[in-house]
């Protein structure tokens, strides 16, 4: 029987011959990620092992992201613990305040994840590397202390679903955030639960490495184990100047076996939105036939801060102003694409849009700071969840989209596509 | 232990861990704090208005959302002894076991569980008595791996032997 691209990279660093779904493994982590609210949470459980080092300095990869820079003094103290930890344990890959990013945009853009790797983080997007052809899951605190010990996490191998991506967009609007939303549509928040989802097929040639990143980055939001993709040209000149360590190409064989098959066609595919209060309540914009007005558009996080993200909206927001009652904020995802989006006259356009240009943090997207909404508030927002309260007052609303719809909605003051701005 | 009883609390499909916890108290980790701010937005007071030992009932998809442990440890700090869920999500569910929360998946029963009704539940034999509507359920029970870490309290005891 043959074996999937998640299969083979399980079984290879579980050091065996073959594994079949459902299987419970004990495999080897070549990176183990942790923030500043899951790290030190992990850090305190390392401290109640016997063991004083952690099992590879350049393979424990911290970042404090997600509530810095420090928005307040309890997370300025989760900070210092994250911050005292990396420098004690001299890890290579801390990167600190002026140094970070959000972790999920950070980690490929610095050539620390790569094809075949068995990646796991304590955060959920930790998917994310999927990719680039890596086996990447999101895991609690304690398996981050574990493995920080070891080496090592269990796991059970899972499931895959076949997600296949044909033909060629015919909207010039559709994006990675498109496919994953309306696959998120289709089967639901638990339609790929404890399973991977692995997509193929021609399509895949009309996504790009950061749209990619936007479509394994929510696998999670399916309940998907990872999402994984396989290791094409697009790939290969993408590492091609970061990943500097030598990598193993895994493919599907023929004949492995899905749990079930998904159909995306791209030249059908439209722009899509997700209202609240679930990833999964998808509709096609131009479907949308009432007025939503919003109050604030997010452009950035961890599914949408890269610099094509930021290029889309700079297009659509350049010359054009934001709605007076709108704040229009934008997040790059990392330090590199902050000064991309300077020398390419991006923070420029935002800025004479009358919208905010911070610097890299996840800030608003869990509701943590740099953008709360009030009560009865609503937002569109380029993030990955629109759960109750996620970003704000429990009576406050998160419309989720792609930055084109984000950018163009904060110029109309209500949900609108691109095409009404154009 | 491997045996709990008391009273249900029902919660429906797809309960997040952001109502769970929300990520506005993940500044503080701290034990107290989690169990204060505990399904907050879900039950009224919930961490004040339950006992301690009542079993939380869930409908699908339990958990779903962050990764963050700060979820399972502040269920287990306003004191609930299990979760008893028609499903659970993925990480919620790895969480549970590592910190040592038991959880319970149990598709039918939940749909028959009220709230308020008295349970008995078993972990290590699968079975879940409800006491009130006197039934008895099987339930899923854990692969032998998952029963070692339970019965070792959470993964880092287990983990502990390994580790030079
Ligand atoms: S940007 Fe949002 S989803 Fe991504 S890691 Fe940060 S908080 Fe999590």
């Amino acid at each position: 029987m043959g074996m999937t691209m998640t299969e083979k990279i399980l079984a290879a660093h579980a050091g065996l011959e073959s594994v079949k779904p459902g299987d419970l493994i004990n495999a080897k982590t070549d990176i183990v990620l942790s923030n500043d609210i899951t790290g030190p949470v992990a850090i305190r459980e390392f401290r109640k092992l016997e063991t004083e080092k952690v099992f590879d300095k350049d393979k424990v990869v911290m970042v404090p992201d997600h509530f810095a820079p420090n928005k307040d003094i309890q997370s300025a103290q989760q900070c210092k613990e994250l911050r005292e930890f990396a420098m004690e344990q001299n890890l290579t890959h801390y990167f600190e305040v002026g140094r970070m990013g959000v972790e999920h945009c950070l980690l490929p853009e610095q050539g620390i994840v790569g094809p075949g790797q068995l990646i796991i983080g304590a955060d959920s997007h930790t998917c994310t590397y999927g990719a680039l052809g890596a086996f990447s899951t999101g895991v609690g605190s304690t398996d981050v202390a574990a493995a920080m010990a070891t080496g090592e996490i269990w796991l059970r191998v899972p499931e895959s679903i076949k997600v296949i991506v044909k033909n060629k967009p015919k909207d010039p609007w559709v994006s990675g955030k498109d496919v994953i939303l309306y696959l998120i549509g289709k089967i639901g928040v638990d339609g790929a639960r404890y399973q991977a989802l692995e997509f193929t097929g021609d399509g895949l040639q009309y996504i790009t490495m950061d749209g990619r990143q936007t479509i394994a980055n929510m696998a999670i939001e399916a309940g998907a184990k990872n999402g994984i993709f396989p290791v094409d040209e697009l790939t290969k000149a993408y590492i091609k100047d970061r990943f500097k360590e030598d990598y193993t190409v895994y493919e599907s064989d023929s004949d492995a076996v899905y749990s079930m098959e998904v159909e995306i066609d791209l030249a059908d595919l439209t722009p899509q939105v997700a209202f609240p209060h679930l990833p999964s309540n998808t509709k096609s914009v131009y479907d949308i036939k009432e007025d939503i007005v919003i109050d604030q558009s997010v452009i950035g996080s961890c599914t949408n801060g890269r610099f094509e993200d930021m290029e889309i909206a700079a297009n659509i927001l350049k010359g054009k102003k934001v709605a007076p009652h709108v704040r229009l904020i934008v997040i790059p995802g990392t330090q590199e694409i902050y000064k991309e989006c300077i020398n390419k006259g991006i923070v420029d356009i935002v800025i004479d849009a009358g919208g905010v240009f911070s610097t890299p943090t996840c800030g608003p997207c869990l509701g943590g700071y740099m953008g709360i909404l009030a009560k009865g508030e609503r937002a569109v927002s380029t993030t990955n969840r629109n759960f109750v309260g996620r970003m704000g007052h429990v009576e406050s609303e998160v419309y989720l989209a792609s930055p084109a719809i984000a950018a163009a909605s904060a110029i109309t003051g209500k949900i609108s596509s691109p095409e009404e701005v154009k | 232990m491997t045996n709990y009883q008391g009273k249900a609390w029902k919660v429906g499909n797809d309960v997040d861990t952001d109502l769970i916890i929300a990520a506005k108290y993940l500044n503080d980790a701290s034990d107290e704090n989690m169990r204060e701010h505990c399904l907050e937005n879900v039950i009224e007071d919930f961490a004040n208005v339950i006992s301690p030992g009542d079993i939380l009932v869930a409908g699908k998809n339990f958990g779903c959302g962050s990764s963050r442990e700060h979820a399972p440890i502040a269920i287990k700090a306003a004191g609930i002894s299990v979760v008893v869920a028609k499903s659970f999500a993925r990480i919620f569910y790895r969480n549970s076991i590592n910190i040592g929360l038991p959880i319970v998946t149990a598709p039918e029963a939940v749909d028959e569980i009220d709230h308020g009704d008295e349970l008995k539940i078993d972990v290590d034999t699968g079975e879940l008595v409800n006491v009130t509507k006197g039934k008895t359920y099987k339930t899923e029970v854990f692969p032998e791996f998952i029963k070692e870490i339970i019965a070792k309290g959470n993964l880092l005891n287990y983990v502990k032997g390994q580790v030079k």
